[in-house]
């Protein structure tokens, strides 16, 4: 078969380089020709080559003690909340009813959480712990708990990581119901008459048939809690002290604050950066650990 | 293995207050004796599957009772039944290989692992599966899987019956014929009693040995598939099995002569005192009706179109408004469309109220 060449396809496929130039390539590049460089008052550049990515990864340096440091919170933070998260989610899905009315009752009162904006959530949350207003903070000082989020570390940790449980937990939740309707009423029945425990019900058939959903839960999950900013930022201001800095806390600091552009242009490039690698480890290793069952799954 | 008895069974699945018309599964008492191959046969929705979910326990019956052996079963749940099904899409687990597939239903038993060692080895060889014991289960095509769902069912030694829900449905033609007779073959070698649902015919009358014909949620007829040719218990058994299908009239009935426009058809017995009120038909075969030219005596007809089957050629004609096939001998050609009917009366069976009337001799 000859093939026709015809050059006017390009024309077609032109306004979508245009947008994405406009909406990513060049804002990018803006961030890459910043991190190359220093900023002084004036609007005064001057080239700096890779010395901030040094300065980053570099932990005797004030840049790179205060980014290794938030990186470490940050990592911390997304193992805790997808430990906690993830196995949450799927026991809440398992336990929901598969039918009535009680299915659309359960499934607002999960999404509700999903639908409140992330400061209002800051918000809630922050006068909800209050000693001295806060429901949460006046109950469990008052059975006897020395609970303050503004002057305790592990208060604010755990107030910082509940509220986040709060607001997304819905989200693995939903995700994974989806998963559990769309398996064959079937495949219940034959476990029933395979004489199998609710246990192995659920690790032959349950668990293997979400893979696909918990893949997408795990990453959406990852990247949210690792790019968080606005809920702590508002519950604890990164506070106390240094303790609840995460890195995108830490980036609006230098940006905003010190209006260190070339600092925070390298900061965000790393961030962003991690951010990709982690994401494909997981994309990988979840895939692969599924491989072989691929290709049939099309036909299911 | 045993013998499944049904005593008065009945399911709605609205309750059982709800009004009896609406059973899916309307009062039935009837036997299914150790190691017969049955046929459950019927529509769509006719109640056939929830028959056979009743048997196997995934649905508890509104009413009556199930029996193995004598012992009421009716309260036990799937998994104490000694019951093995096939489903119409094959299920099989998709982490494990062929091997742990088959195994599974023992393991979760704690049976010994020797003995779900040799159990398995020998379901695949029954099955051809033994290539395949350690690969996944997910790689192989629609007949291996649905073979391996079966080798769930079979392997273990204790079960009563094994039942099939149009198990053949995702299967290619070719490979459904090879299938099915692997099935037979093995329930040769088995002795086990198999109940396989389908509502195609020829599946039905190829694989077993008694078809148990169902139509709005009654068991119409249960007989050998000659038994069904030959005298449909209920006219509905007449249409569904045949092809095509059992001709249908309504007529008077009177002694030796049935009526039908003032043309009188011979009986071979006789029908008195007959149920007044009731809807009386005659209904027979189209294989035993042919086409003649016309002719005093004869009822006449308008040929309407003739089918030629190969072998075979069907007439389809019209009575009136009514509607009737009928066979066209050999050698017989169509001049002007009109044409005459010929009975076998020793095939004309009468019906009332669509139930098989038995007439004295």
């Amino acid at each position: 078969m000859d093939k026709t060449v015809n050059q006017k396809a390009w024309f077609l496929v032109l306004p979508v380089f245009l947008v994405v130039a406009f909406s990513a390539v060049l804002p990018l590049m803006t961030v890459v020709n910043y991190s190359m460089q220093d900023t002084f008052g004036n609007n005064q550049f001057f080239w700096n080559g890779v010395g901030w990515f040094k300065e980053l990864l570099d932990p005797s340096t004030d840049l790179g003690g205060r980014f290794l440091a938030s990186l470490g919170r940050n990592l911390f933070f997304s193992f805790v909340i997808l430990a906690i998260e993830v196995p949450l989610g799927i026991v809440i899905a398992l336990s929901m009813p598969r039918q009535g009315w009680q299915v659309a009752a359960c499934l607002v009162i999960l999404a509700l959480p999903l639908l409140i904006p992330w400061n209002v959530v800051g918000t809630i949350w922050q006068i909800f712990g209050r000693p001295d207003i806060g429901l949460l903070g006046y109950v469990l000082n008052g059975i006897g708990l020395n609970y303050n989020y503004v002057s305790n570390d592990l208060d604010a940790w755990v107030t910082v990581i509940v509220m986040d449980v709060w607001h997304w937990t819905s989200l693995v939740a939903l995700l994974c119901y989806a998963g559990l309707k769309s398996i064959p009423e079937a495949y219940y029945q034959a476990a029933q008459i395979d004489g199998a425990s609710r246990w192995a019900v659920f690790k032959a058939i349950q668990l293997p048939k979400m893979n696909r959903v918990l893949l997408i839960a795990v990453l959406l999950r990852f990247m949210d809690s690792f790019m968080i900013y606005t809920e702590p930022f508002v519950v604890t201001g990164g506070g106390p002290g240094n303790s609840t800095t995460f890195i995108s806390i830490e980036l609006v600091k230098i940006a905003l604050g010190q209006f260190d552009l070339g600092k925070a242009a390298a900061l965000s490039l790393v961030y962003n950066l991690i951010i990709l690698i982690v994401c494909w480890i997981f994309y990988t290793v979840m895939t692969n650990a599924g491989a072989e069952r691929r290709p049939a799954e099309g036909g299911a | 293995m045993a013998r499944i008895d049904l005593v008065d069974l009945a399911h709605s699945y609205g309750g059982n207050d709800a009004a009896p018309e609406s059973f899916a599964l309307k009062p039935v008492t009837m036997t299914w004796r150790q190691g017969g191959a049955y046929a459950l046969l019927g529509p769509s929705g006719c109640g056939k599957t929830t028959l056979l979910n009743v048997i196997s326990g995934i649905i508890t019956p509104s009413r009556g009772k199930i029996l193995f052996d004598g012992n009421d079963i009716t309260p036990l749940s799937t998994q104490k039944r000694n019951i093995a099904q096939v489903f119409q899409f094959p299920v099989i687990y998709d982490t494990m290989t062929v091997g742990q597939n088959l195994a599974f239903p023992l393991k979760n038993r704690g049976v010994p692992k020797a003995e779900i060692d040799k159990r398995v080895s020998e379901i695949a060889r029954l099955l051809d599966l033994e290539p395949y014991l350690n690969r996944k289960a997910t790689r192989l095509t629609a007949d291996a899987k649905q073979k391996i769902s079966l080798g769930r069912g079979l392997v273990r030694s204790d079960v009563a019956a094994v039942l099939f829900d149009e198990p053949l449905t995702v299967i290619d033609p070719e490979l459904k014929w090879q299938l099915r007779s692997k099935l037979k073959a093995l329930h040769r070698e088995l002795d086990l009693t198999m109940i396989y649902v389908t509502h195609d015919q020829t599946e039905a009358l190829t694989f077993a040995d008694t078809v148990v014909v169902m139509h709005d949620g009654r068991v119409v007829q249960s007989g050998t598939p000659a038994e069904l040719f030959d005298r449909p218990a209920h006219t509905f058994v007449g249409y569904f099995i045949g092809s095509p299908g059992m001709n249908i009239l309504a007529a008077e009935v009177r002694g030796r002569e049935a009526r039908i426009d003032g043309h009188v058809i011979g009986l071979k017995r006789s029908y008195d005192g007959l149920p007044s009120g009731a809807k009386i038909e005659i209904g027979v075969r189209p294989e035993f009706v042919e086409v003649a030219q016309p002719a005093p005596g004869l009822l006449s007809v308008r040929i309407e179109r003739i089918d030629d089957l190969g072998r075979i050629r069907f007439a389809r004609v019209r009575v009136g408004d009514v509607k009737l096939a009928a066979r066209v001998p050999a050698g017989f050609t169509v001049s002007d469309g009109t044409a005459a009917l010929k009975f076998d009366p020793s095939h004309v069976h009468v019906y009332a109220d669509s139930r098989l009337v038995e007439g004295a001799a």
